[in-house]
């Protein structure tokens, strides 16, 4: 596993930058890997990233567009305008979780 | 010596000709999915297709059960139905509601909210105006998410640098 040092601390992260091990997430982190993503996280951030580490504890899976929708409360066009281009993969990726796996 | 890696699909132009259930869902999930990708998309809909765009049928559309050898029954690896069983009053109603369901439990919405989210992702929804005109249509028959009822040549000029699919 690749390593890197992200907001001075070591990490194991897979080939897209994803992290390997969650345990390893911390909200420094987030904030780090945030920044490498030109996002300033806000509290409407981080209410989504809460959303998907709490789904993903309980589903173990990350939660695709419509159950934020439906189960998280989250607007399409919000979730957008917080993480441009890619809302679920950048909002996983600073949530320490896995790439999302499905195609919906 | 390596070849340079190819550049990364930045926009789509997706092409629905299809009014059945089977025929509509492969061009919204991949609208959807480019959006997720941060790729740029615009869906046009032409000829049956349109059907996924008009006010009060595009929650109606349904899995055809006659001349559709594959499919198979009671699931995906069962024996393949006979094409006059098919036509019986029904079969087509209870394979669509079989799909949906399957769908449901993915996550996968209903047609018209599929539409909402891809319009909401910033997605593009147009029409396509030959068959306008063919069904004799008004714009006040679409769904609000439509942006539009376009020409051929005004599909081809929004598709600049666009890979254009077609389903």
């Amino acid at each position: 596993m690749p390593q890197k040092v992200i907001a001075g601390q070591i990490v194991e992260v897979d080939a897209e930058g994803y992290l390997s091990r969650p345990e390893q997430w911390n909200r420094a982190l987030a904030e780090a890997l945030a920044g490498v993503l030109n996002l300033q996280l806000t509290d409407a951030h981080w209410k989504v990233i809460e959303f998907l580490q709490r789904d993903y504890r309980e589903r173990g899976a990350v939660p695709g567009m419509r159950r934020l929708n439906k189960v998280g409360g989250f607007a399409t066009k919000d979730l957008y305008a917080l993480f441009p281009d890619g809302p679920i993969k950048k909002a996983a990726l600073i949530a320490g979780l896995p790439k999302p796996a499905s195609c919906v | 010596m390596n070849a340079p890696a190819p550049d990364r699909i930045r926009k789509v132009s997706i092409i629905v000709s299809r009014g059945t259930l089977d025929g509509v869902y492969p061009g919204l999930i991949m609208a959807n999915g480019a959006r997720m990708e941060g790729i740029e998309a615009n869906l046009f809909f032409t000829f049956f297709g349109l059907y996924a765009v008009l006010k009060g049928f595009q929650d109606k559309l349904r899995i055809a059960t006659v001349g559709n050898p594959a499919l198979r029954v009671p699931h995906a690896k069962g024996a393949p139905l006979p094409t006059l069983l098919g036509a019986l009053p029904g079969m087509s109603a209870f394979a669509t509601w079989m799909m949906r369901r399957e769908m449901e439990k993915l996550d996968i919405p209903p047609v018209s909210e599929f539409l909402e989210m891809i319009h909401d992702a910033g997605g593009h929804i147009y029409a396509c105006k030959a068959t306008v005109d063919m069904f004799h249509l008004r714009p006040e028959d679409f769904v609000p998410q439509v942006d539009k009822v376009l020409t051929v040549g005004e599909f081809y000029e929004l598709s600049a640098g666009a890979q254009i699919i077609f389903t």
